[in-house]
């Protein structure tokens, strides 16, 4: 049986704990606003991008010259893995069912006989891959210097894969990231960006009979505009893993608060019943020691 | 008025504007485009330069440096790497794209890219002028 003292100092370290966990929620959802706001102003770009691309992949189909960034080596033998996770913890299992998904690929992988490259982008993602795939990462970065992350940030990440295949280090490579589904829900995903795969669902612009004309040359535009894709996608999937991020966050600081305020109630009940227990026993030790004159 | 064209400009970052407009004259790569309503499909690269935005007596100058501009029925499309309206910029922003700009043509390491590193130099030290 606690005494009384050290019930005392539970309940008001739990009370504590419960005032950060609460700050850290509330901070969250202010974040999850911002950056939902960013995804969102970044998706007329994004979606512009693929009507063009899908335009220009469909008249480049069956080109014997069509660019490696959009026909790929030819080969299937080495595959990079771009996995982006935040820089921070506090968000109940984001970090952690990236990497899952990103692991589960790897040994897939690895099973079928094929090399496996790693980008961490991220600090947590790093740690966890580290230790059982630390010679597997080719590269990493961070964000923990950068307030808020801009195009250039996903541009820097862009040009350093693409030097990575223009030295034909990988066939293949896949971006995982949380994608932002909803609040309550943030779906660890998979996307190929090399070779491009142009995108669904997009409908090439009615031209009534008429055909582009491309100012330089059609080859030169796609040059031009295939490392921009994938410099956009994973811009885009940088800014959904934040709107993630802060959405996890925001569950996972909710239920701790839930959590610390179940518990205090628990404590106090603990503490209620240990001072009546110890005012009876005063009392009739008093009753007691009266009786006895 | 006559038809308007349905134009937008759109940054990774940001879209920032999207309206009917009478005329815009964009930098494309290899020289100057006016665009009215009703124009041919067109795709072309940017080189950094102001656009103009004409809206009846309305006019409209936003800087862009590099990306894509479509053209399609639908309307005019501009893809900007950067964008900014003119009023943001100041010689300082412009003498750091300069710079920027100056590394790229002394980094480039094939004739195609130092060629298009050193056109959009131009460009820019052009603008840097008219300011």
């Amino acid at each position: 049986m606690p005494s009384l003292k050290d019930l005392k100092t539970r309940i008001t370290s739990v009370k504590s704990t419960q005032k950060i966990t609460k700050a850290k929620q509330m901070v969250a959802a202010a974040k999850l606003r911002r950056a939902e706001e960013r995804a969102t102003e970044a998706r007329p770009y994004t979606e512009r991008m693929e009507a063009v691309l899908a335009n220009l992949a469909s008249s480049a189909e069956g080109n014997p010259n069509a660019p490696k960034l959009l026909a790929g080596t030819g080969e299937d033998k080495t595959h990079l893995l771009i996995v982006a996770t935040a820089d921070k913890g506090l968000c109940g299992g984001f970090n952690s069912s990236i990497v899952r998904l990103a692991r589960e690929e790897i040994v897939r992988l690895q099973g079928e006989g094929k090399k496996v490259k790693l980008v961490c982008v991220g600090r947590k993602g790093y740690e966890q891959l580290k230790r059982l795939y630390s010679e597997l990462v080719v590269w990493r970065t961070d964000f923990t210097e950068v307030r808020q992350i801009g195009f250039g940030e996903a541009n820097e990440i862009a040009s350093k894969v693409l030097e990575l295949f223009e030295a034909d280090e990988f066939d293949v490579a896949t971006l995982f990231y949380g994608k932002f589904k909803n609040v309550v829900s943030q779906v660890p995903t998979p996307q190929q960006i090399i070779p491009a795969v142009a995108p669904e669902g997009v409908e090439p612009p009615d031209l009534k009979g008429a055909v582009y004309e491309y100012e330089p040359d059609e080859a030169d535009i796609l040059k031009v505009l295939l490392p921009r894709y994938v410099a956009v996608q994973i811009f885009r999937a940088l800014l959904e893993n934040v709107a993630s991020e802060q959405a996890a966050s925001m569950t996972a600081m909710d239920n701790a608060t839930r959590n610390a305020g179940e518990m205090i109630d628990k404590l106090n009940l603990q503490y209620n019943r240990a001072r009546q227990a110890q005012i009876t026993t005063e009392l009739i030790e008093i009753i007691a020691g009266a009786e006895a004159l | 008025m006559a038809e308007k064209l349905n134009f937008s400009l759109v940054s990774p970052e940001r879209e920032l504007m999207s309206a009917e407009v009478d005329q815009v004259d964009i930098p494309g790569a290899e020289g100057w485009m006016g665009i009215l309503p009703n124009h041919a499909p067109l795709m072309t690269t940017l080189a950094p330069g102001m656009v103009r935005i004409v809206s009846g007596s309305d006019e409209k100058r936003i800087f862009v440096r590099g990306g894509f501009a479509e053209i399609s029925p639908a309307g005019l499309t501009l893809l900007a790497e950067e964008a900014m309206p003119a009023e943001e910029l100041d010689a300082v922003k412009i003498a750091e794209r300069i710079k920027h700009a100056e590394e790229d043509v002394a980094d480039a390491d094939t004739d195609d890219k130092k060629l298009a590193a050193q056109q959009s130099l131009d460009r820019l030290k052009e603008l840097q002028a008219a300011l």
